[in-house]
């Protein structure tokens, strides 16, 4: 006969390795409440099972990208130009995340457009304009300082003009807790859809890798003003895990779609579950 | 989001009411609740841990002495242990050199370009400095001119060599630099790096060698997760930093990573950020930090 309780050491290492992965308390409790259950049901023995029984948990706790191959970065096909506005709290990395999925896009044969739309912080205009040449894209932009919200305008157009397959806009970044900035995100969605109905097809939240448990408020307070679509989770080269986005996956249902490994143009994945819990481990 | 600490201690400290007395078995109750609060603020797990156990030692402790009831005691105890490993005073700036050579440190995108411009015009404005910005990151897209547009920002001249590859050169560079035209406070930014590249962690030990500054800043994101420590340590081992700096304390977070920090490499925090302009800076008050995190 087997074990049918788990240990309470290995719970305790468990909820150790979780946490100090930012995973959080509540869903921590949640994965380990799960495991349990589990457990007294299905009467599990050793410790590959539980590696395997935490994986499967903690990938269902993950929202699902509803559509396509999720293993390569794929744009839908019936969505011309597909529009991809970037968002996220200052300095998580949305500006290089974009410079990497145009040399993605690119890559692919696509026809990248980006646009410059933060033009409060200083050179992130000049920073974006180096992402473009560096990957050889079209980038729309005007002078610091200028209206947010014109420049995607324009730059919707000038894609619409161009026959563009993709267009990705930067945003500046902004706490979310900022209620007239948040508005003007607002806004710049609301002004694209004068140019495209349905735009922005791909509302991509950038959150920081190292972010604690701050990022369940950004993903709050983002998806709000913007209704974000999917996530991508930056800085992971490092030695912090990430582990927030899965209780902000599980809670907001929205997907993560990329993470950054570094400061290069390829060092953007396709998320991947089961590798992203292993990283917990390592 | 979360309650916020001081609500969570009060639902915690419930437990305690109508009990006489703190004993073994109702403070384990308790800190079990103070111990989440914390985490779910981003201290880190260990730090956590530490803070419980030395927390319940001093009450139990101090039971019998106090006429406080365990609830008033207990929140007391939290609070003052709190500001206490924050560093119980504000740490001032050594300003003494000729020049005064600041380094900055930290992370990618934790705000050190914006926070060498917040410092050089407060030096400049509320300490009457005459401070020059060096740009040492070779790395970043833009980052030479970011420091530009920073400088032109708030009158201070900003030194660079976009041509050379070389940060310990162009600080060197800049240091001569400022000894020649008068400058008396010179402020290195530099790239950000992850404390495990261990190419650029060596860059800038090269730096702070060369340049040995009166201060060298760690400069870390407020809303940092479980990782806080293990990035400060590895910077400390590095640079034995004089100091943290705790930028974006403008958002929501709790900024457990505060706690984290200074419990791990024992370094005063001695500026904070609050805001993208150049005003938004702040000397650190390790109480107000402590009602921050607790939430009063
Ligand atoms: N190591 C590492 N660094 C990254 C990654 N992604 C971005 N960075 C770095 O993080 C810093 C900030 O990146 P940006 O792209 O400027 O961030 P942002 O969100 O556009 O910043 P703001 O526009 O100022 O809000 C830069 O130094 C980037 O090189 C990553 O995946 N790994
Ligand atoms: N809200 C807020 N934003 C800040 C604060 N400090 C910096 N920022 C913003 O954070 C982002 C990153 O700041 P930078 O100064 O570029 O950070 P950095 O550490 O120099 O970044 P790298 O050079 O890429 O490593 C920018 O959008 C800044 O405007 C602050 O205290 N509050
Ligand atoms: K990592
Ligand atoms: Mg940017
Ligand atoms: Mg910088």
């Amino acid at each position: 006969a087997g074990k049918s309780k788990v240990d309470d050491d290995v719970l305790d290492n468990l909820e150790e390795v979780l946490v100090s992965s930012d995973v959080g308390v509540n869903t921590t409790l949640k994965i380990i409440d799960r495991i349990e259950a589990r457990v007294a049901q299905d009467k599990y023995l050793g410790t590959d099972e539980l590696n395997k029984i935490l994986r499967e948990e903690i990938a269902g706790l993950l929202s699902e990208i509803d559509s396509g191959n999720a293993t390569e970065f794929e744009i839908p096909e019936n969505k011309k130009p597909y529009v991809i506005m970037v968002v996220g709290v200052n300095g998580v990395g949305k500006t290089t995340t974009i410079g990497k999925l145009a040399h993605q896009f690119k890559k692919a044969g696509k026809n990248v457009v980006l646009g410059a739309a933060d033009t409060f912080r200083a050179a992130a205009i000049d920073q974006l304009q180096i992402w473009a040449d560096r990957t050889d894209v079209t980038i729309v932009k005007q002078s610091m300082g200028s209206d947010p919200a014109s420049v995607a305008f324009d730059t919707l157009q000038s894609a619409v003009t161009q026959n563009a397959d993709v267009v990705i806009i930067d945003t500046a970044g902004r706490l979310h807790n900022k209620v007239n900035l948040m508005n003007e995100l607002t806004k710049v969605k609301r002004v694209m859809q004068k140019v495209i109905p349905d735009a922005p097809h791909d509302v991509l939240l950038v959150l920081d890798g190292s972010t604690g448990q701050n990022a369940f408020e950004q993903a709050k307070q983002f998806t709000a003003a913007t209704e974000v679509t999917s996530l991508a989770v930056t800085k992971l080269d490092g030695t912090a895990k990430g582990g927030v986005v899965i209780g902000i996956s599980d809670q907001f249902q929205i997907p993560v779609k990329y993470i950054g490994v570094g400061e290069g143009v390829e060092d953007l994945q396709v998320f991947n579950k089961f590798e992203f819990v292993d990283s917990f481990f390592k | 989001m979360f309650d916020n600490l001081s609500d969570k201690l009060d639902k915690a400290l419930h437990v305690l009411k109508g009990h006489g007395s703190i004993t073994e078995v109702n403070v384990a109750e308790t800190l079990k609740e103070v111990r989440r609060a914390l985490l779910d603020a981003d201290v880190n797990f260990k730090t956590a841990k530490e803070f419980t156990n030395t927390v319940k030692e001093k009450a139990l402790g101090q039971n019998v002495l106090t006429t406080l009831q365990p609830g008033q005691l207990m929140v007391k105890l939290v609070k003052d242990e709190l500001t206490e490993l924050m560093g119980g005073e504000t740490a001032g700036i050594n300003l003494s050199g000729t020049p005064t050579v600041i380094l900055m440190s930290g992370l990618q995108g934790s705000g050190k370009t914006t926070f060498s411009g917040k410092l050089a015009n407060y030096l400049k404005t509320k300490k009457s400095k005459k401070p020059l910005l060096v740009a040492c990151d070779i790395y970043r897209p833009a980052a030479i001119n970011q420091l530009h547009v920073v400088g032109d920002q708030i009158g201070v001249e900003v030194y660079s060599e976009p041509e050379n590859k070389n940060p310990v050169q162009i600080a060197q560079n800049a240091i001569e630099h400022a000894k020649q035209n008068g400058y008396n406070v010179v402020i290195v930014d530099t790239a950000g790096r992850l404390a495990i590249d261990e190419a650029m962690m060596t860059e800038i030990a090269n730096v702070h060698q060369a340049i040995n500054p009166h201060e060298t800043l760690f400069v870390v994101d407020a809303m940092t997760g479980q990782d806080a420590v293990n990035t400060a340590k590895s910077f400390n081992e590095r640079l034995n930093f004089e100091g943290v700096v705790l930028t974006k304390l403008d958002g929501d977070t709790r900024g457990g990573a505060a706690i984290s920090i200074k419990s791990v490499v024992d370094k005063p925090i001695k500026f904070i950020g609050t805001g993208e302009k150049m005003d938004a800076i702040d000397v650190f008050h390790p109480a107000r930090m402590a009602d921050r995190i607790l939430g009063m």
